[in-house]
C-alpha cells in the first residue's frame, strides 16, 4: 500500500510502487486533468506538484508520492479563481487545451518561486512545457498579467 | 436588412423538446432522415422531438446550446459558430454554451458532403448554416410574444435573449420557447446588415476555455466507461510488415492482463489499466514477416526525387513556353528545394473507447472525419451505420491526422472491442503514434527561373515530385477530378499569382508505401516553402529588394498586395538591423485567405534564432478577431518548428525518430515575438487554421539569406547544408 495525499485528499493505493504517478492519478484516481504526452519527461503535460515541486508524473514512479502531497490541475483551485487560472481565462490561451494543465502546473511553481517573473525567467521554467498549437506567446503575458495581479493583491 | 428568402425552407423543421424547449434546425433535402437517436443534444431533446436536427435549443431556463457540427481541435469551432449563431438571434452571450452534434447527415459540411472538421472551411463554410439557424430562431420567437401580446410582429424588437414590444415590456427566450415552437417555420429569414453585428467581428473570449483550466475537459484519452479495459497493441516495425507469430507466455500472466489477441493491426493487449497493457506488452515477443519496405531508405528515396525531376512530369499548368524562354533568358537560376516527411504530433495522442454490443455500437474519440469514421466502425463491428453512434470529444489537436481515410485508430479499436468483449480504449503511446504513418509526404520541389535584360521574371519551371495523399483513398475521383495528378501536391504552386509570361508547373507523382495524408495547410506546407524562398533567389538575380521585387509581380492580386505591403509596415522593412541579422518575407494564398509574414533571424552559436515574426493576415469578414491572431500565432510557431527541426527518416524501413526528443517541437525559449495584424474587410470569408502555416519557412529561410548570404534549400534548415 501507498499512502499520499492528493489536492488535501488522503489516498491508500494497493498498487505496483513502479506505475508511474501519471497513471496512478488518471486511471486509479480518476483525475484525468493531468495528460498523457511523452512518456519521458519531454513534454511536460504530465505536469503535477509533490511537495510543491513541479514533477513529470509519467516517469516518477508513485512510490516517490508516498507520504507526500500531491497537487493535480484538479487541486489548484476549485473555482477558477488562482490567479494563473484567471490570466490564462483573460489572456484566452487555450487552444485544443491538451497541454494546459502541464503549463498551469509548471508556471504555479514559478509563480511561488519567483513572484515577479522576468522572461527569462519565464523561458526557464516553460521551456519544458510544449505546446503544439503555439500558445506560448499568451502563455507568457499570462503569467506576467498573473504575477501583476498577485502584486496588487498584495500591495492592497 | 438584407432579407434572403430561405431556400431550404420546406425542410425547416421545429419541435417541442422534451425540456418544453425550441429545437430548430436545417435539414438538407435528398438526405435520408434516417440518424441514430441519444447524443448528448438528442436525449435533452428527445421524445417529441420530430427530429435530432438541430443547431440551436433554447431551454425554459434561458440557456442556448448551438449544437455544432465540427470538431473542436483548438481552432476555437466552439466559439466562432457559436457566435454566428447567437448574433443573429440576439441572444444574451452570458446564456450560450455549445455542444458537439452527433452524427448525422444533416450536420455534413456544405461542400464535402460528409460531417468532418478540415480544409480550414468550419466558419465560411457554417457561415450561412449557423446565421441562418439563429435568424429563424428569433423570428418565431418574436411570432410568439406577438401572438401574446396581441401586436403585429413587425412592431418587435430583440436585444439580448428577450423580445420587446413598442410599449416596452418584455418577454425573455426562455419563457416564449414552448410557445415559439409551436409556430410554422418562418417564410423568410432576415439576415442582419453585417454593420449591426454585435458579436461577430469582436474579440469575444472562447467558451471552451474555463473547462481548460481545471482539468474538466474531456477529451478521447480522458473517457472511462463501466467495466472499461484498456489495450496497447504490439504495431508492426515496418509499413505493410505481417505478423508471423507471437510468444505472450510472459506477458499473458503479468498482472491486470485479461487478454492478449492478434487483430489486423498487430497484437491487442489488454489490461485493467494502460501501464499494465503496457509493461506486458514490452514482455511480448512478435515475430514479423517485414514485407517489401524492410529495405526502405528516405535518403536514397531523396535521390530517386532528384533523378525524376530531371525528366518532365505531367503538366499542371502551362502559361506560355517556359522551356523556351529559360533558354532565351539574359540570366538564369536553378534550384532544388526539399522536404522531409512530417508527423502530425498532436499533444494527445491517438486513442478510441468502443462500447460493442450485440446490436449496437458506441465510439468516443476525437474524430475529425465522424462520417467516415462511423461508416468505418460500422463496417467492423457487422453493424449498419445508424447502429453505430460516435461521440466527438475534445480533440488534443488534429492537424488533419484524425480525419483518417481508412479510420485506422477507430477500425482497430473496434477490432479490440470484438475480442475483449467489454468497453476497451486503447491508447497509443507517443512513439507508436509518430510510427503510424499518415504523415505529411516528402517533396522535392525543382525550379528553374530567368530574367531578361530588364531584370524582368520572364520564365518560371516548377517541378514537383512527391506522393499524392488522394490517391487510393475513397476521395480520389472527388478530389482528382479525372486529372492525372493530385491538385494537393502542387496547391500553392499551381495557382502562383506572380506575373511571369511563361510558366510551367509539372508534378511527378512518387509511389512509395508510407502511408501519407494532409496535415495542417496540406501541399501549401511545402510549394510556399519552395515558391517564395525562389521569388528571393530571383530577386536576387535581379538584384532587387525581395518585397519590392514581390511587390512589381503582384500589381493585378491586390489582396495579396494588402498583406504584404502590411507585413513590410508593420515589421519596418528597410529599417536598419543589428549587425548579424536579417530579415526575409514571404506571401501566400491559401484557404481562401491571403497571409504575409516577416521573420527577423540570427545565427547565434551555430543555430539558427527566430526573434520576431510579423503576421499579416487578410481572411475577409471575420468572426472574431482573438481566435484570427490565435491561430495566426500559432499557425507562424507549426510552420517554424517544421522549418527549424522537424524530420522523419527511415533507414531499413524503421523509423528513426521516436518522441518530442528527436521530432522537436518549437519551445517556450525558442519562440519568438510574434505579431499578427488582421485586414479588415467585408470581402467573403477565408480559412484561419492553416493559412498562418505556410510563410513561415519561406521568411524564415530567406531572414537567413539576409543575415548570412547563403541560401535554404532543405528542411528542417542545417546551415550546414545552405548554398
Amino acid at each position: 500500500m501507498i499512502g499520499f495525499s492528493v489536492n488535501g485528499k488522503r489516498v491508500n493505493l494497493d498498487v505496483d510502487p513502479s506505475t508511474p504517478l501519471l497513471w496512478v492519478i488518471r486511471e486509479q484516481l480518476g483525475l484525468t486533468g493531468t495528460k498523457y504526452g511523452c512518456g519521458m519527461a519531454q513534454c511536460g503535460a504530465c505536469t503535477v506538484h509533490i511537495n510543491g515541486e513541479a514533477v513529470r508524473s509519467c516517469v516518477a514512479p508513485v512510490s516517490r508520492a508516498g507520504g507526500k502531497s500531491v497537487t493535480t490541475i484538479e487541486g489548484l483551485s476549485p473555482d477558477l479563481s488562482h490567479p494563473l487560472q484567471r490570466a490564462w481565462l483573460e489572456e484566452d490561451v487555450p487552444q485544443c487545451g491538451y497541454c494546459q494543465s502541464g503549463q498551469l502546473m509548471s508556471a504555479a511553481v514559478l509563480l511561488l518561486e519567483k513572484p515577479r517573473p522576468t522572461d527569462e525567467d519565464i523561458d526557464e521554467a516553460m521551456t519544458g512545457n510544449i505546446c503544439r498549437c503555439g500558445t506560448y506567446p499568451r502563455i507568457r503575458k499570462a503569467i506576467h498579467r498573473a504575477a501583476e495581479m498577485v502584486a496588487k493583491a498584495g500591495a492592497r | 436588412m438584407i432579407r434572403r428568402k430561405l431556400e431550404r425552407r420546406d425542410f425547416l423543421k421545429i419541435s417541442v423538446a422534451a425540456s418544453g424547449g425550441l429545437l430548430i434546425g436545417l435539414r438538407f433535402p435528398g438526405i435520408s432522415a434516417l440518424a441514430p437517436a441519444q447524443s448528448s443534444s438528442e436525449q435533452h431533446a428527445s421524445a417529441t422531438t420530430f427530429m435530432p436536427n438541430a443547431f440551436v435549443r433554447i431551454g425554459t431556463d434561458e440557456r442556448i446550446t448551438v449544437i455544432v457540427n465540427h470538431s473542436e481541435m483548438g481552432q476555437g469551432v466552439y466559439t466562432s459558430l457559436p457566435m454566428l449563431l447567437a448574433d443573429e438571434l440576439d441572444a444574451d452571450w452570458t446564456k450560450v454554451g455549445f455542444e458537439a452534434a452527433p452524427v448525422d447527415p444533416k450536420y455534413n459540411h456544405p461542400a464535402f458532403g460528409i460531417q468532418m472538421t478540415g480544409g480550414s472551411s468550419s466558419v465560411y463554410s457554417g457561415m450561412q448554416q449557423f446565421r441562418e439557424a439563429g435568424a429563424a430562431a428569433r423570428s418565431m420567437l418574436i411570432g410568439a410574444a406577438a401572438q401574446q401580446w396581441n401586436v403585429d410582429a413587425s412592431t418587435c424588437r430583440t436585444e439580448s435573449g428577450a423580445v420587446f414590444n413598442k410599449k416596452g415590456q418584455k418577454l425573455t427566450y426562455g419563457g416564449l420557447a414552448t410557445a415559439a415552437a409551436k409556430l410554422p417555420p418562418p417564410e423568410h429569414v432576415q439576415l442582419k446588415d453585417p454593420k449591426t453585428f454585435k458579436l461577430i467581428g469582436k474579440p469575444i473570449k472562447r467558451l471552451d476555455t474555463p473547462e481548460k483550466l481545471n482539468g474538466e475537459a474531456v477529451f478521447g484519452i480522458d473517457v472511462k466507461l463501466p467495466g472499461m479495459l484498456t489495450a496497447v497493441i504490439a504495431r508492426p516495425p515496418i509499413f505493410g510488415a505481417t505478423m508471423k507469430s507471437f510468444d505472450d507466455s510472459r506477458a499473458r500472466s503479468m498482472p491486470g492482463v485479461k487478454k492478449i489477441v492478434a487483430i489486423p493491426a498487430g497484437v491487442a493487449v489488454i489490461a485493467d489499466t494502460f501501464w499494465q497493457a503496457k509493461m506486458a506488452r514490452h514482455a511480448l515477443r512478435v515475430e514479423w514477416d517485414e514485407g517489401s519496405m524492410q529495405n526502405f531508405n528516405t535518403s536514397e528515396m531523396m535521390h530517386q526525387f532528384r533523378e525524376r525531376a530531371k525528366s518532365p512530369g505531367t503538366s499542371v499548368r502551362k502559361d506560355g513556353d517556359a522551356t523556351a524562354a529559360l533558354a532565351s533568358a539574359a540570366k538564369k537560376i536553378a534550384a532544388v528545394y526539399e522536404v522531409p516527411y512530417l508527423s502530425h504530433l498532436m499533444m494527445e495522442p491517438l486513442n478510441c473507447a468502443v462500447d460493442l454490443r450485440a446490436d449496437s455500437c458506441e465510439v468516443w474519440t476525437g474524430s475529425q472525419f465522424q462520417t467516415i469514421d462511423r461508416a468505418n466502425a460500422a463496417k467492423t463491428a457487422g453493424l449498419p451505420p445508424e447502429k453505430v453512434q460516435l461521440h466527438t470529444t475534445f480533440l488534443g489537436g488534429g492537424f488533419g491526422r484524425r480525419a483518417n481515410p481508412q479510420s485506422d485508430f477507430v477500425v482497430e479499436a473496434v477490432q479490440v472491442a470484438k475480442a475483449a468483449g467489454v468497453p476497451v480504449k486503447v491508447i497509443w503511446t507517443r512513439e507508436e503514434d509518430m510510427a503510424g504513418g499518415w504523415y505529411r509526404p516528402a517533396f522535392l520541389h525543382a525550379i528553374e527561373g530567368g530574367i531578361d535584360a530588364s531584370d524582368n521574371a520572364v520564365s518560371w519551371r516548377s517541378r514537383l515530385v512527391g506522393q499524392s495523399i488522394m490517391a487510393g483513398t475513397p476521395f480520389a475521383a472527388a478530389m482528382m477530378k479525372g486529372k492525372d495528378y493530385d491538385p494537393a501536391s502542387v496547391e500553392g504552386v499551381d495557382d502562383l499569382p506572380y506575373e511571369i509570361p511563361n510558366l510551367a508547373v509539372e508534378s511527378h507523382q512518387a509511389e512509395i508505401k508510407v502511408p501519407v495524408q494532409w496535415l495542417r495547410s496540406v501541399g501549401h506546407s511545402h510549394t510556399a516553402f519552395a515558391t517564395e524562398c525562389f521569388v528571393d533567389e530571383l530577386a536576387g538575380l535581379a538584384q532587387k529588394d525581395p518585397y519590392q521585387f514581390r511587390r512589381a509581380l503582384l500589381q493585378k492580386h491586390p489582396r495579396h498586395l494588402g498583406v504584404l505591403d502590411l507585413a513590410a509596415q508593420k515589421a519596418g522593412w528597410g529599417k536598419p538591423l543589428p549587425k548579424g541579422m536579417g530579415r526575409g518575407i514571404a506571401v501566400h494564398f491559401a484557404f481562401e485567405s491571403y497571409s504575409a509574414h516577416v521573420a527577423e533571424v540570427s545565427v547565434e552559436d551555430g543555430n539558427v534564432r527566430v526573434h520576431r515574426m510579423v503576421c499579416a493576415i487578410d481572411c475577409g469578414q471575420y468572426v472574431n478577431p482573438g481566435i484570427i491572431a490565435a491561430q495566426t500565432e500559432g499557425g507562424a510557431i507549426f510552420g517554424a518548428s517544421a522549418a527549424l527541426f522537424q524530420e522523419l527518416t527511415f533507414e531499413n524501413g524503421r523509423l528513426q525518430q521516436t518522441n518530442f526528443n528527436t521530432f522537436p517541437v518549437m519551445r517556450m525559449n525558442e519562440c519568438p515575438q510574434i505579431e499578427t495584424h488582421i485586414v479588415d474587410n467585408h470581402e467573403k470569408s477565408g480559412g484561419i487554421g492553416e493559412p498562418g502555416v505556410p510563410c513561415a519557412a519561406p521568411a524564415i529561410a530567406n531572414a537567413l539569406f539576409a543575415a548570412t548570404g547563403k541560401r535554404i534549400r532543405k528542411l528542417p534548415i542545417r546551415l550546414s547544408e545552405a548554398v
